[in-house]
């Protein structure tokens, strides 16, 4: 049934198999989308002591189908006063660097031969920071475009506060890199395999980098408070604070448009937690039943799916739980611990990383 | 006034001890019973003396209470109800102590406030405010009960007798001297 992909050249094998995992990887990322708004809406509603939305289909499961539906019939409404170019541009701006970045996350091991990757770049990790910087410009343009108030300190608020964070992120990242000595995902997870060194062997730790050192763990809460802001989830949601500007920089957006800025949220939201998941917890591997090696079988490699999805689904969920926990931060308070708390712990924490490792040497 | 703040302490300044106060707080409520109702399946229990919808009642023999006096149209402050008396040559009533039983009866659900003035003005107690609150309809016309409607909608007189103190008043009159009720 499949030797006619046999007969294909390399190259034409390459273009059919990226297609097959750009449609999968693109799907699913919009499934996921669809349904992180469900189970936000669900979760918020439980510790609210409420129910959340339960009458489309069972459990509320076809929710998102209402809500697109609502989504596209509604007017697409233009103000006059707007800036038509980019206002037409920011929604599309906030949706792409989210779909760009996909292609590098690692979602698997293997099917068939088949690494699980869209693009094993060697230049992953540099390459996800390009574009996450590129997602501040939707926000942005956005707030300017509306050419009124709210929108417009929604903007700035965000341009603030996503440039300050996008520099304790990346430099949380580098004593990672310093210890794979590699850009790729792939390799960084691949490091990850097996269990601790520090724990008696009968305490079976997994051997992902959030465990690995002390180090290592700074590393992640600072990815973790910088990846909050970065996707502008409470308690760093101020350019869209309703309570301040009546929603933010998507004031003056209407249908289709306002769903992609949620969209866009929520994909980079996934985006945050897939990153999280590769780089400190060990992307698709589980040190159980040899599942820390590349898969050779089909149902190996479709575990490694589901673990690395499973992974994923249990930051959305601490992502959503945060949202509906704390308060929001006030700005200075924003500014002082990007500012004064993140940069200065993961510059120190380069400094350690890189002294231990000399000493080590 | 000036509330002394307490500095915070190296561990309450990581946020972690908030954190965890968070934490517990909403995981309690998650667990916690619900608030919401789901309505159409289960509803509110409806409390005594509720004013909602004003429907008509049948006396025990199943006859209509109703006199045609018109006290209640006259009373009804958004003039939501209008009576056709039966006239000379009209419909004869059903029971042998009334004179006159109206011929046609409408309530304009969409007009009525209830305000339970025709409830309280009805001297044969044929009128009462139940405890319907969901009316629905798929036009204005079909909001205007008519005399069916309305009486199939009342039933039988739940026993209430609002003029039962009247009638113990008067009992009272006939013997002498009048005991204080």
């Amino acid at each position: 049934m499949f030797d006619w992909i046999d007969s294909l050249s390399p190259s034409q094998q390459f273009v059919l198999f990226s297609a097959i995992k750009v449609a999968a990887a693109f799907s699913v990322l919009m499934f996921m989308v669809a349904y992180v708004v469900l189970l936000e809406r669900r979760l918020c509603a439980f510790i609210q002591d409420r129910r959340g939305p339960n009458r489309a289909g069972p459990f509320g499961l076809l929710q998102p189908a209402a809500d697109a539906v609502k989504a596209f019939l509604k007017e697409d409404f233009t103000p006059a006063h707007v800036r038509k170019v980019f206002y037409w541009l920011a929604p599309a701006i906030v949706m792409m660097p989210a779909l760009i970045n996909v292609a590098i996350i690692p979602f698997g091991s293997k099917i068939g031969g088949q690494s699980m990757v869209i693009a094993d770049l060697n230049v992953g990790i540099l390459y996800t920071f390009g574009f996450v910087s590129l997602g501040v410009y939707g926000i942005i343009l956005a707030g300017y475009a509306a050419n009124s108030k709210y929108p417009f300190l929604g903007g700035i608020r965000s341009t603030a506060q996503m440039i300050s964070y996008e520099i304790s992120m990346g430099l949380s990242v580098i004593p990672i890199l310093l210890l794979v000595g590699n850009l790729n995902l792939s390799e960084i997870i691949r490091y990850q395999s097996g269990t601790v060194g520090w724990l008696p062997a009968w305490l079976p730790l997994p051997n992902w980098l959030v465990f690995q050192s002390p180090m290592t763990f700074l590393a992640f809460a600072i990815f973790l408070g910088a990846a909050f802001a970065e996707t502008n989830r409470t308690p760093f949601d101020l350019p869209e604070a309703e309570q301040e500007l009546a929603g933010g920089y998507n004031v003056e957006y209407s249908s289709i448009k306002f769903a992609l800025f949620f969209m866009g949220e929520y994909a980079n939201m996934i985006l945050a937690s897939a990153m999280m998941v590769t780089l400190f917890f060990g992307g698709w591997t589980l040190p159980v039943f040899g599942l820390d090696q590349p898969a050779t079988t089909l149902p190996g490699g479709l575990a490694h799916i589901a673990i690395f999805l499973a992974k994923v689904f249990a930051f959305l969920v601490m992502f959503v739980w945060v949202r509906w926990m704390w308060p929001r931060f006030r700005y200075d308070q924003l500014m002082d611990l990007g500012w004064r708390r993140f940069i200065p712990l993961a510059l120190a924490n380069i400094v350690v990383t890189a002294l231990v490792l000399w000493l080590k040497a | 006034m000036i509330v002394p703040r307490k500095p915070l302490s190296l561990w309450e300044r990581l946020y972690l001890p908030a954190m965890i106060g968070g934490f517990k707080v909403t995981l309690r409520h998650f667990l916690s019973k619900k608030v919401t109702m789901q309505y159409p399946e289960e509803k509110w229990v409806v409390p005594e003396g509720y004013r909602g919808a004003p429907y008509l009642v049948r006396d025990q023999d199943g006859n209509t209470k109703c006199v045609s006096c018109q006290l209640c149209e006259f009373v009804c402050p958004p003039k939501a109800i209008t009576i056709t008396p039966p006239g000379p040559a009209g419909i004869p009533a059903d029971r042998p102590n009334a004179e006159k039983i109206p011929q046609e009866f409408e309530i304009n659900m969409l007009r009525c406030i209830f305000c339970g003035f025709c409830q309280e003005v009805c001297p044969e107690e044929a009128i009462f405010l139940m405890k319907d609150y969901s009316l629905t309809g798929a036009g204005r016309a079909e909001m205007i009960y008519n005399k069916e409607k309305l009486l199939a909608l009342g039933g039988t007189h739940a026993g209430i007798r609002k003029w039962k103190h009247k009638l113990e008043e008067a009992q009272a009159q006939e013997s002498f001297p009048v005991k204080p009720s």
